[in-house]
Formats: C-alpha cells, structure tokens, sequence
C-alpha cells in the first residue's frame, strides 16, 4: 500500500501581506513560511496509518513548491514519512486550483497510490478544492472535512465533519481524504527521526503545468474598518451598549 | 445573457438561508437560473424556489447518500442547459460539491466569493486571501464560472413567479457513501449560519463558564456560541465551534468577544461581521482595534448584566 500526504508552502499566520508594485502579486519581500496547518495534518495522519499497518505501506510526501522549501519537506521526513517527491516550482503560489489539481492527479495517478491525503484547506488561498478535484479528476472517491479515518482491507470509512453534525461514509480504494483538525496531532520530530531523515530520498522533478483560468486583475488591501470606540467599564457600560446597538447599529 | 445553475440545500422542505442568498446572487447576474435540489424534502422545497429566484428547478430523486454522484448529477444539469455559471453556497456541503463539478466541467473554482459581476460575457469576482489580509479581484476565464459564495453577504430576492419544475432520477453509481449522521445535540445553530455568534476565548478561565454564553445565545434567540483556538486547543470547545483561519470564517450581523484577546488567527475568521463587540478586561487587547464598540471588564460582570438586558429587549419586542 502506498499513501501519498499532499502538502503546500503557505505564508505564516502572522505574516504582513503586501501587494507587489505591478498590483497583481503578493510580494514575497519578508515573508516567512510554513506548512499550510491542515497538511501537517495529512502527514501525521499518513505515518500513523503507516505505524498502524507495522511499517508496510510507504508514506510519499507529494508538493508543488520552490527548491528552498525542502526545509519544510525535511521535516515531514523526520517525523516519518518515507520521501519527498517535489514537483519544482518557483511560481508555485500564483497557480489555480485546477492547475495545480491536474498536476497533482498525474503525479499521484503515476505514483500509483492507494490513499491520498491532503489538508482540508490551504490557509493562503482558502479554496479547499484540489483534494476534491484531483479525486475527481483521477474518478477516486472522496471524502473532506476528515476527523476520524479507518482503513482496512481496500475500503476505507471516514467520519466527516459537517453543519448537520457528523457524517460517516463508506468507501473503496483509491481514495482522496481531506483531513480537518482533529483528525490527528502533528508529531514533533524527535532526533533520531532528523538524523534518520538525512538518509531519506527528497527527489525534485519539473513538471509543465497548464496556465490559470482565475486571472488576477488587482490584489488590495481590505478596506479599513470604521474605528470603534469603549462605550465604558464593567457592567454599568451595558446599558449604553445596548442603546448603541438598538439605535446605531440597528442590530438588535 | 447567460444561465446559471445554483445547487439549492434545503432541511425537511426548507431552503437554507445560504441558497436563497445564492439564487439572489445568480438572478444579478444571469438571464435563466436553474436550481438543483435533492434530498427527502426537495419536492416541497422546489415549490417555493420561483418566489426565491429560480426560473428551473431540477429535482433529484434519490440523491443525497454520495458526493460524487451528487456532483455528476449536477454537471450534468449544467451541461445540458448549457450553463456559463455553477454556483454554491459556501457551506460544508457547498464547499464539498463545488470542486468536484468544478473538475468535472474542467473549469477551476472560485471559493467563498464575496462579490460577484458580470460583464461582457465574463465572470468577475472578490474574494479574500491569506486569512483576510489581501482581497484579490479575479476574473474567469474558465469555460464554466464555478463559484462558492460567502454567507451573510448577498441579499436572497423575493418575487411572485412560479418555475418549472423537472424531476429527475438521481445517479446510482458512486465512490463514497453516506452511512450515518450523527446529528448536533438539539439542533443547535452552527456559528457560520447563526445572525448572532457570542464566543469565548480564555477569558472565561474554565470550560463551565460557557454557561454564561449559552445564556447569552438563548437570550437573543438566534445566537450561535462560537469559541477561540486558544479554548478548541485546550478542549473547552468542540473544534466545530472555532471562529478563526484554523476554523470557521463567519460574517454574522452581531459579534461578540468575549475574553478573546485577538490574535490574527481569530481575528482572520470573524472582522468582516457587520457589527463586533468586544469585552474584555484588558483595554490594550487587540480586539479592540476591530471592535465597534467595546467594554473594558470583567466577563464575570459584564455577562449576566448583558444577558437581562437582552432578554428584556427581546420581551418589549
């Protein structure tokens, strides 16, 4: 059996974002950068499942990224995945979901996996759509907003979170799995996985990939919101904060 | 002018307040608005569509036990009547379905838009990225606009027309199926879809003293009780729960924080409510800064004396 754990490169959570000069790009200047949150997810929930089996499945880290992103990849080594395939990308930020959708199909469809895990969102463009559309694409079932996974003999039954509380579904392999928090906690690499990591291959391939149907005409800085103000102190401030309310914001 | 599909969710025969807000954002843009509904109750609900915005309305019968049936029964609709549009809400469902008939009109999605125009034949739309910080203008240049649309955000419309109702056999073939729901204690309001979301950050000191918010929910009436990461991480809360970039993005009428001091990661999932209050007993908390009006103090204090105040405004009417 093989898994593929499908992680991107994101900015920090407490990252300035800034719009380049020509107004269509994020300005990488000063930028720190990290697994999106829900991939660190897919990792650990793949080397659990691999723990779980005794060892036997082979735990691929799949992702689109720039060369200087192996630290992050490193990482996953450590913390037990078998080995990196990175598709090289310099621009890897700038493409679309279904770009980036159909690149991952292939590489996953050619890795010939049994189970591919990604994290239920990207925390820079906020899609949460290439796990559902590489599943589509390769005609492999789908589960998303993962919390609880079980897989046993080529079927797979996952719990999903959702508004109308939790679904439970039921499927064969192959399939995509899009893990939500919850699902597993990421492990912290110990030494003996970052030494064991240095022997494990990270292999970087190029890949041509097709050009976005989602244009960027202008990035902008969300507009600022009116100030606010301290209507007061403690409990006395209530009911002036209700007067606010009913009359000003027309809320209540 | 074009047609546009709308993949409509509705409970027991009662369409979701998201979906009329998405026929109201596809009557802005589209000459013919197609919906799509399924599950026990779609009969009923599509009668009231054509008031709700629908010229069409498609009924699947039978479907509802698999997301990738559901979505090539939806592509399938958008296919046939030749659709330049796919629109969904920006639920769990929605942001489920919308991707995979994305991929299957081999077009790229548009997730939780905020805006969208059309003009000379092609889609634009806002939306934001990088947890709020940037909002980017986009333009499609796919064959199909495949879009989710952020709740709280476009107006639902109201009329008097009747559409034409089709039913139509659900697919039989899928990959993944649903077995079980196990649904929400007491049907509770999720805190992406409640008009008023009161949360909790660790401020309040201990899990029990959520009691304070439920009462404060129940005394609006329409409240949902949302919580910050700080609280879902220590187990306080169910993760269903958090507002912020590792949890729900909401856009209710009225917010309010309480003992929620405002990272970046929370305040990513909530500053675009119409209204934000903040209590909180530090007055350099950063909260304030996204507040409109805010109350420096104790939550302990604060709470009750708010929760009587509601109520009692609830009374008068």
């Amino acid at each position: 059996m093989k898994i593929v754990a499908c992680v991107k490169r994101v900015p920090t959570t407490e990252a300035q974002a800034k719009v380049s000069a020509d107004g269509t790009n994020i300005d990488p200047a000063g930028l720190q950068y990290t697994l999106s949150f829900y991939d660190e997810i897919a990792v650990e929930k793949a080397v659990l499942l691999k723990e779980a089996a005794g060892g036997a499945p082979e735990v691929v880290v799949l992702s689109l990224g720039p060369t200087d992103g192996s630290k992050e990849l490193r990482e996953c080594l450590a913390k037990g995945a078998d080995r990196v395939l990175l598709v090289k990308d310099e621009q890897w930020a700038g493409h679309d979901a279904r770009a980036t959708a159909k690149l991952l199909a292939a590489q996953i469809g050619g890795l010939g996996a049994d189970l591919a895990l990604f994290g239920r969102v990207a925390t820079d463009r906020d899609n949460a759509a290439v796990g559902p559309m590489v599943a589509t694409l390769l005609g492999w079932a789908c589960v998303t907003d993962v919390v609880a996974l079980d897989v046993a003999g080529g079927k797979g039954v996952a719990k999903r979170e959702s508004e109308a509380g939790i679904e439970t579904y039921e499927f064969a392999l192959p399939a995509v799995v899009t893990c939500q928090k919850g699902l597993a906690e990421p492990r912290t690499a110990g030494l003996k996985g970052i030494m064991a990591a240095k022997k494990k291959p990270l292999d970087e391939v190029s890949a041509a990939i097709e050009p976005n149907q989602a244009v960027v005409a202008k990035l902008e800085l969300p507009p600022a919101r009116p100030a606010g103000r301290i209507i007061g102190k403690g409990a006395d401030a209530v009911p002036a904060l209700m007067a606010a309310l009913r009359t000003e914001a027309k809320v209540l | 002018m074009s047609t546009i599909v709308v993949h409509v969710e509705q409970v027991g025969g009662a369409t979701r307040r998201a979906s009329l807000e998405v026929l109201g954002a596809a009557r802005g843009v589209a000459s013919s608005v197609v919906a799509v509904v399924s599950g026990d109750g779609a009969a009923n609900a599509a009668n009231q569509l054509g008031n709700q915005g629908a010229d069409r309305v498609v009924v699947l019968k039978g479907a509802g036990t698999s997301p990738d049936a559901l979505a090539r029964d939806v592509a399938k609709v958008c296919k046939d009547t030749g659709a330049k549009g796919f629109l969904a809400a920006s639920t769990g469902t929605g942001r489920d379905l919308a991707p995979r008939v994305a991929a299957l009109l081999d077009s790229t999605l548009f997730a939780d838009c905020t805006a969208l125009a059309a003009s000379g034949g092609s889609f634009s739309v806002k939306r934001t990225w990088l947890a709020g910080k940037l909002v980017a203008n986009l333009t499609s240049k796919a064959p199909v606009l495949c879009a989710t649309l952020r709740r709280n955000t476009f107006a639902p419309v109201e009329r008097q027309a009747s559409a034409e109702i089709v039913h139509t056999d659900a697919s039989t073939d899928f990959k993944a199926v649903l077995k079980d729901v196990a649904a929400k204690v007491g049907g509770k309001l999720d805190v992406s879809e409640a008009p008023v979301v009161v949360s909790g950050g660790r401020g309040l000191q201990a899990p029990e003293n959520f009691a304070l918010l439920e009462k404060l929910a129940a005394a609006f009436g329409n409240a949902a009780v949302g919580a910050s990461r700080a609280v879902v991480d220590m187990g306080w809360r169910p993760h269903g729960d958090q507002v912020g970039q590792t949890g729900k993005t909401v856009a209710p009428q009225l917010y309010v924080a309480v003992g929620i001091s405002g990272a970046i990661q929370h305040l990513a999932g909530m500053k675009t409510s119409k209204v934000i209050v903040a209590i909180n007993k530090d007055p350099e908390a950063p909260i304030f800064k996204v507040a409109d009006y805010g109350i420096v103090g104790d939550a302990f204090e604060v709470l009750p004396a708010l929760t009587a105040a509601v109520a009692a405004a609830r009374a008068q009417g």
